[in-house]
């Protein structure tokens, strides 16, 4: 029973160092965000005034609300443009075909972010898109929408088809299936594939970084050039900010993935 | 249904042409052009000079490290943390890290690592002294394991979930040691989502430019940095796309060497 006992506390003990390791660095940008000192290297005395310097700092506000009328705006077409995708792959029924279109679909999740963001960079080039809001606007599109397709196809699979055949013995037309019946059934898919996308975008620096040209910026990318000119305790300000907004974000997730796990359980599978 | 047609697939194979197909042919198409926009095969004679390969060995040592550590802390974690009561909080507050822009985490490490910061002001402590621990080859691979270990823990815990834990038992009752179970029964059983997490963190460690610029201080080159300085510094858009052949190249033997398992893509 000793042995057990001891094993037990060790992986405690290991899980508790996992844990520590994981949010030093936050705790370590929050705890010096109220630092008077100006540095990240002893603690002088409490202060407020690297947030107020956020407040104020009109620049940067402007590129907050830059990013999420980004992430909205592509979370919201790469949804619409998923949803069809996954619409489509299941209406595909042709095994070979549908494994191809999985396949192609795929490609932008694994690809590494450095490829994306170069060829797109190549591709807004060609087609004479000037870098800015609008390339951004589109990678992020782009590179939403295959994890949309990967959220919304397991529902469709999920769903029977005699519910498909009722409805039209029962006399609806194409249209009113596809309302009334599939896009009730897939929702939850569709608002997880959403919430994917909104932090895909918010998260995405490399992709940006590429395609962003001289006149936009984002918030990554504003964080990374402040980075790399040393450390200001604004950012960490900033960060404790974007943390807290994180978790609120998370907290958002957990619940929507709560009510979509249930009803899924009661369903059958196929 | 049979007869109608697929509409839905305009718009989704619209996508896949321009943002899919396209860019991967641009990349190709471009490694075989100079500076001066002429046709060349001399990229390619480029990268098979030393430089580049001795760069191309670096960066797979780096991505090869980085993955191996990430997984020898992430298997024990997963696998304590399918013991604990309340696993899904946890494994929510394991994940929760890897909603942080990866860039504030990064600086974070500057003040964490700098000559006067934490881990040196502990280290002092101790006795061990003052180390020169930012803008080397250790913090890049640190900082690099720090940001990917949730990306591998997740499948693996993913995979042991699945685990009947039946199995175990059995193992246990015919007279396996724990250690023995382990490797010849929870191991071999899980070895999908290793192997999804391994290639969740090997390949995009191959790219990561801005941990090498900001931690590692130029000291670390990876087949990232160097795109990112073809592309966006010296503009030598052709070099940049040879590297990112090679790099698609490298990226589809790992994924068929891993299998790109269907289940385990779709886990995401």
């Amino acid at each position: 029973m000793r042995s057990v006992d001891r094993r037990w506390r060790w992986s405690n003990l290991y899980l508790a160092a996992v844990f520590v390791v994981l949010y030093a660095p936050i705790a370590y940008l929050i705890v010096y965000s109220f630092n008077s000192g100006g540095t990240m290297q002893g603690f002088e005395g409490f202060t407020l005034e690297w947030y107020a310097e956020v407040l104020q700092d009109t620049r940067l506000l402007i590129i907050v609300l830059n990013t999420i009328i980004i992430a909205l705006l592509s979370a919201l077409v790469s949804t619409i443009l998923g949803t069809i995708g996954a619409l489509a792959i299941y209406e595909v029924k042709r095994r070979s075909r549908k494994n191809a279109l999985l396949s192609l679909n795929n490609v932008l999740i694994v690809s590494p972010d450095v490829i994306i963001g170069a060829s797109f960079l190549i591709l807004f080039t060609i087609i004479g898109i000037r870098l800015g809001f609008v390339s951004v606007l589109l990678s992020h599109i782009a590179f939403s929408v295959p994890i949309v397709v990967l959220m919304v196809l397991p529902k469709l699979q999920e769903m029977r088809t005699s519910m498909l055949d009722a409805a039209r013995d029962l006399g609806a037309n194409a249209w009113q299936v596809l309302t009334r019946v599939v896009v009730p059934y897939m929702k939850p898919g569709i608002f997880a594939g959403f919430f994917m996308a909104l932090t895909y975008s918010l998260d995405d620096f490399a992709v940006t970084f590429f395609v962003t040209g001289n006149g936009f910026s984002t918030l990554s990318v504003e964080i990374y050039s402040r980075a790399r000119q040393g450390i200001s305790l604004s950012i960490n300000a900033l960060s404790t900010l974007l943390f807290l907004f994180t978790v609120a974000l998370v907290i958002g997730y957990y619940f929507i993935n709560r009510r979509n796990a249930r009803p899924a359980e009661g369903g059958e599978r196929r | 249904m049979a007869r109608t047609r697929n509409f839905y697939l305009i718009p989704y194979v619209a996508w896949i042409v321009l943002f899919v197909a396209a860019p991967i042919i641009l990349i190709a198409y471009y490694s075989f052009f100079d500076v001066e926009g002429e046709f060349t095969l001399g990229n390619y004679a480029k990268f098979f000079t030393p430089i580049y390969l001795r760069m191309t060995l670096y960066s797979f040592w780096y991505a090869f490290l980085i993955t191996v550590f990430s997984l020898l802390v992430a298997y024990p974690t997963a696998l304590i943390l399918t013991k604990l009561k309340h696993k899904q909080l946890w494994l929510l507050l394991i994940i929760l890290p890897s909603w942080i822009n990866l860039l504030l985490k990064a600086y974070a490490f500057i003040g964490l690592f700098g000559k006067y910061g934490l881990v040196n002001a502990v280290f002092e402590t101790v006795g061990i002294g003052n180390r020169q621990l930012l803008f080397n080859d250790f913090s890049f691979v640190f900082v690099s394991v720090y940001i990917f270990i949730p990306f591998m823990i997740l499948p693996i815990y993913n995979s042991l979930e699945e685990l009947n834990p039946a199995l175990i038992d059995a193992s246990r009752d015919l007279g396996a040691s724990a250690w023995t179970t382990f490797r010849r029964v929870i191991f071999p059983l899980t070895l999908d989502g290793v192997k999804a997490g391994c290639q969740a963190v090997f390949i995009p460690s191959l790219s990561l430019f801005m941990i090498t610029r900001l931690i590692a201080g130029n000291r670390v080159i990876t087949l990232g940095t160097a795109i990112e300085q073809h592309f966006l510094v010296t503009q030598d858009w052709g070099m940049g796309a040879t590297i990112a052949v090679f790099l698609i190249i490298a990226m589809a033997v790992i994924m068929f060497m891993t299998g790109i398992g269907k289940r385990g893509a779709l886990r995401g």
